[in-house]
C-alpha cells in the first residue's frame, strides 16, 4: 500500500516533466528542463487546513514554533524567509512553518505528518545553493533552528555532541574555548547549521586537511519518516564494525530520508600557528605546477589550497571598493590566476620554516609573479577575504548560476574556458561587458578538485539557463567528473543526476528511499526522482 | 650638484612588538600582567607609520632612506624584518632582557630617550645620514600609554604633529603639513623639518609583505644594539601593582508581559 503510493507521487513527478530525467541513456541528448517549470504539485499529498494546524499546535511546546498563513498567525511575508532560498531563485508556497525546540517534538510532529500524508521539508540554516531546503509547493517547513545547544564535549578525545539546529560558527568558537576546531569551515558559517552540513555532506575550505564529514561524523540521531526516533549518537566509537554502518546513508541524504537532529562528530585540535599566503600566477599550468610543489614542502601542515581567477579576483575587488573598504594594495603584480595557501600547525617557527623553503623555491623557480604573507592576524583575515568573499561579491553583481563540479585537477579550469566561449559565441557575454551575462568567474578547492563556476546574469532567464544547462554537465561527464561535488542534488540537479551516476546507482537510491520512506512525504520533487 | 637638504630626508619609523591585535587577552597568573605567550605582531599604528613613511618616499621622492627601530627582546627582530618587508632600508634592533625583567618592556620616557640616542648617532655620522623626520605610532596597543611621541619631541625640541590622519611634505621647501585628527574635527598644522608624527588610524591602510620583498629582508642586516653602546638606561622607575578585568557583564531575564516588566523596574528603583 505504501509502496504504491511512492511510486504514484514519483510517477506523478515524472510524468508531467516535459522530458525525462536524464539517465545514462540519454547523457548525450540535448533535452532541457528549465529551471521556473518545476514539477507540478503531487495529488497523492494532503492539503493543509487549518484543523491540521490546531493538531500541530498541540503537539508543540510554545505557541512561537508554529506560523501559518491558515491560521492567521504569520502573513505571507513572515513566511518569505523559509519559502525563499539563499539565491531567491527558487521560491515556494509553503504555508506553515514548524520549528520544534525538542528531538520529541520534531518526531511527534513527523508522525502527524506520516500519518496525513502530509509533505514535509526540512530546513536548517537555508544556506543551500541547488535549491534543496525550501518547498517546492506548499510542503511544511520543518525548521530545526530551536534545536540548537551543544550537549556535550569530551575535552580528551575531542567529541562532540550538538543538536542539529547549532550555527556551524558558534560550535566552532565554543570549540575554540576547548582548543578544538570543527572539521569544516565554509562561507557560508555564520548562518548554516551544523544539521544541514551533515544532511548535505558539505565539503568547504578545509576538507583537504579534515576530509569529508563521512569520515569526521561517529554518530547520528535521526527521527525517520514515521515519526520513530533513530538514536544512532552510539558512545562515540572510532572503531565500530558491527552491521552496517547506517549513518552514512544519511550523510548527504538531503533529508529525503530521515531528519538529523543530533550530531556527534569528532573534532581535531586547533592548529596553534596559522599562516596564509597568496599568489598571483601566469597560467592554471603553474597553478598546478605551484600545488604539487606546495604539498611537497608543507606536508602535513597544509589545511587548504584554494585557487582563483583573475576575473573572480577584479570583482572582489571592486565589490570591495564599493563596499567603501580602505584600498589596501595587495600585489605589485597581479596574475590571470591567484591561489591561496594556508598551513595550520602546532608550532611557528616550524612551520615558518617550512614556508620559508616553499617561497624560496616559488620565487626562485618564477612559478609565481607575486605573492603576499599575512604578517597578523588581521592580514590572515583580509587575505581570506579575497577568496572568501567571491560567492558574496557574485552575488552583488546578479543573478548567479552557480555550478560546483569536481572533476581531475588537470581538466579542471578548461570547463570555465569552455563555458566562457560558449556564452560568448551565443552573444550573451561580452568580453568588454555589456552582455546579458556579466560575468563568468572560476574558482574552487584545487586539492580536492573541486571547480565553481559562478555565471552573474541580469536576471534567472530561460534562454540564458538553455545555453548554460545541459551543456555544463556534459562537459563535465565527457571528463568522468561530477555534475555536483559538494552542493548536492536538491532541485536543481535532481534531473540531471545520470551525468554522473549510472543506472544500477540510481536504482539502487531509489530503493534505499523506499526503504525508509516508502509514502514519499520527505523533501519530495527533489534528490532522487 | 650638491642635492639640497630635503632631498635627503631620512626617515625613522620606531616599530614595537605587541600582543596581535586579534588575540584575546587574559591576565597572567601573577596578576600583574598579561599572559605574553600568545601571538605578537606589529603595533597596529606602527604599521601604519611604516606605510607612510613608503609612501611618502614613492610619493615624494624626498626621502633617501627609511630606517626602521625596536626596542625589544630578542624576538622583536620578527616586527623589524616585517618592516623591511614593506618595505623599509635598513633597521636597528636594541636588544632589552627577555621578560619578565622590567627591562623588557621599557616605559615611554626611556624609549623616547633611546630614539633621541640613536637619531644623535645619526647625526654625528655626517648630514646625509642624519634623521630629519620621525613617524610613529601614537600610541602601543598593549600599554596604551600614547606619550613617547610627544616626549621625543620635547627632548630634541623638535616641533610634532600628532595624531595625523594626512602628512605632506613639500620637497622643496622642507614645509610639512599634518592634518590632526581632535575632538570633533581636525586641525591642520605646518612646521619645518625635522618633526615627529605620530599616526592614527586613517592616516594610511598598511600594504602587506610581498613575497619579494620578504626574501629580500632577509638578507638584509639588522644592526643589534645594547642599551649601553648608546649610553642609555632602560630600567624602570615604576612598578605595576596589579592589572584586573574589567567587571564581567551580567546577564538579563526575559519578562512575560509589561506588569511583571514594570514590577522589575521598581524592584531596581528604576520607576
Amino acid at each position: 500500500m505504501q509502496r504504491t503510493s511512492l511510486a504514484l507521487a514519483r510517477r506523478a513527478i515524472r510524468s508531467t516533466r516535459t522530458t525525462p530525467a536524464p539517465i545514462l541513456s540519454t547523457r548525450h541528448s540535448t533535452q532541457i528542463r528549465f529551471a521556473s517549470a518545476l514539477p507540478p504539485r503531487s495529488s497523492a499529498f494532503a492539503q493543509l487546513t487549518e484543523s491540521n494546524i490546531t493538531d500541530l499546535r498541540a503537539l508543540l511546546s510554545a505557541p512561537t514554533s508554529l506560523m501559518s498563513t491558515l491560521d492567521g498567525s504569520a502573513s505571507e511575508d513572515d513566511l518569505r524567509p523559509f519559502n525563499d532560498d539563499w539565491m531567491n531563485k527558487y521560491h515556494g508556497k509553503g504555508q506553515v512553518v514548524v520549528k520544534p525546540k525538542t528531538v520529541e517534538e520534531v518526531s511527534k510532529v513527523m508522525k502527524y505528518c506520516w500519518d496525513k500524508g502530509i509533505a514535509v521539508v526540512p530546513q536548517g540554516g537555508n544556506t543551500g545553493l541547488v535549491g534543496g531546503s525550501t518547498p517546492i509547493h506548499d510542503e511544511l517547513i520543518l525548521n530545526l533552528s530551536n534545536l540548537n545547544s551543544i550537549r556535550s564535549f569530551d575535552t580528551v578525545s575531542g567529541t562532540l555532541t550538538v543538536d542539529a539546529g547549532a550555527i556551524l560558527e558558534t560550535v566552532d568558537n565554543e570549540l575554540a574555548s576547548h582548543g578544538h576546531i570543527f572539521p569544516l569551515d565554509l562561507g557560508a558559517k555564520g548562518s548554516c547549521q551544523i544539521g544541514g552540513n551533515v544532511a548535505t555532506n558539505a565539503g568547504g575550505l578545509r576538507l583537504l586537511r579534515y576530509g569529508s564529514l563521512h569520515g569526521s561524523v561517529l554518530g547520528l540521531e535521526v527521527v525517520l519518516p514515521d515519526g520513530t526516533i533513530w538514536d544512532g549518537l552510539g558512545g562515540g566509537l572510532r572503531k565500530d564494525n558491527t552491521g552496517f554502518d547506517m549513518k552514512q546513508l544519511f550523510i548527504g541524504s538531503e533529508g529525503t530520508i530521515g531528519i538529523i537532529t543530533g550530531i556527534t562528530i569528532l573534532t581535531p585540535k586547533r592548529p596553534s600557528a596559522m599562516n596564509v599566503a597568496v599568489f598571483s600566477l601566469p597560467s592554471y599550468e603553474a597553478v598546478q605546477k605551484v600545488y604539487t610543489e606546495t604539498k611537497s614542502h608543507l606536508g602535513e601542515i597544509l589545511s587548504a589550497f584554494e585557487f582563483f581567477d583573475k576575473q573572480a579576483y577584479d570583482l572582489v575587488r571592486r565589490h570591495q571598493k564599493e563596499g567603501g573598504e580602505a584600498d589596501r594594495k595587495v600585489f605589485e603584480t597581479e596574475g590571470e590566476f591567484y591561489v591561496l595557501v594556508e598551513t595550520g600547525g602546532s608550532k611557528q617557527e616550524h612551520d615558518e620554516e617550512k614556508l620559508q623553503g616553499l617561497l624560496e623555491n616559488l620565487m626562485e623557480n618564477d612559478l609565481i609573479l607575486d605573492g603576499v604573507l599575512a604578517q597578523d592576524t588581521t592580514q590572515y583575515h583580509s587575505l581570506w577575504k579575497l577568496r572568501e568573499l567571491i560567492p558574496e561579491s557574485a552575488g552583488k553583481s546578479g543573478s548567479v548560476y552557480k555550478y560546483d563540479l569536481s572533476v581531475p585537477v588537470p581538466k579542471m579550469y578548461s570547463l570555465v574556458e569552455k563555458m566562457r566561449a560558449r556564452l560568448s559565441e551565443s552573444g550573451l557575454f561580452k568580453e568588454e561587458g555589456g552582455g546579458r551575462i556579466r560575468e563568468i568567474v572560476g574558482y574552487g578547492h584545487i586539492g580536492d578538485g573541486n571547480l565553481h563556476i559562478n555565471i552573474c546574469a541580469d536576471k534567472y532567464d530561460a534562454e540564458i539557463e538553455k545555453v548554460i544547462e545541459p551543456y555544463v554537465y556534459e562537459i563535465v561527464a565527457a571528463e568522468r567528473g561530477s555534475i555536483s561535488a559538494e552542493h548536492g542534488l536538491g532541485v536543481m540537479k535532481a534531473p540531471y543526476i545520470g551525468y554522473s551516476k549510472d543506472q544500477t546507482s540510481i536504482d539502487l537510491m531509489r530503493r534505499v528511499k523506499q526503504m525508509f520512506d516508502p509514502k514519499g512525504i520527505l523533501n519530495p520533487y527533489k534528490f532522487i526522482l | 650638484m650638491i642635492p639640497s637638504r630635503v632631498n635627503l630626508i631620512n626617515v625613522l619609523v620606531p616599530v614595537k612588538r605587541a600582543i596581535d591585535y586579534a588575540v584575546k587577552i587574559r591576565i597572567a597568573k601573577d596578576g600583574k600582567g598579561v599572559d605574553t605567550t600568545v601571538k605578537h605582531s606589529m603595533n597596529p599604528f606602527d604599521e601604519i607609520a611604516v606605510e607612510e613613511a613608503i609612501r611618502l618616499k614613492e610619493r615624494t621622492k624626498a626621502v633617501t632612506s627609511i630606517i626602521a627601530l625596536s626596542i625589544g627582546p630578542a624576538k622583536s627582530v620578527e616586527t623589524l624584518r616585517t618592516a623591511l618587508a614593506m618595505g623599509a632600508d635598513s633597521a636597528v634592533h636594541i636588544v632589552t632582557p627577555e621578560a619578565p625583567s622590567p627591562s623588557s618592556n621599557p616605559e615611554p620616557v626611556n624609549v623616547a630617550a633611546a630614539i633621541k640616542a640613536v637619531i644623535d648617532r645619526s647625526k654625528a655620522a655626517g648630514a646625509d645620514k642624519a634623521i630629519d623626520l620621525v613617524i610613529m605610532g601614537k600610541q602601543a596597543i598593549d600599554d596604551d600609554s600614547g606619550s613617547t611621541g610627544g616626549m621625543l619631541a620635547g627632548m630634541l625640541g623638535w616641533g610634532q604633529g600628532t595624531f595625523a590622519s594626512k602628512l605632506d611634505v613639500d620637497k622643496a621647501s622642507g614645509k610639512v603639513e599634518v592634518t590632526r585628527e581632535i575632538d570633533g574635527g581636525l586641525s591642520r598644522i605646518e612646521s619645518k623639518l625635522p618633526i615627529v608624527v605620530t599616526t592614527d588610524l586613517r592616516l594610511s591602510e598598511p600594504r602587506y609583505a610581498s613575497l619579494p620583498n620578504i626574501m629580500k629582508a632577509k638578507k638584509k642586516k639588522i644592526e643589534s644594539l645594547k642599551p649601553e653602546d648608546l649610553g642609555i638606561d632602560l630600567s624602570p622607575r615604576m612598578s605595576v601593582l596589579s592589572v584586573s578585568e574589567p567587571p564581567k557583564r551580567v546577564g538579563g531575564g526575559k519578562v512575560e508581559n509589561v506588569d511583571e516588566l514594570v514590577q522589575k523596574l521598581k524592584e531596581g528603583g528604576i520607576v
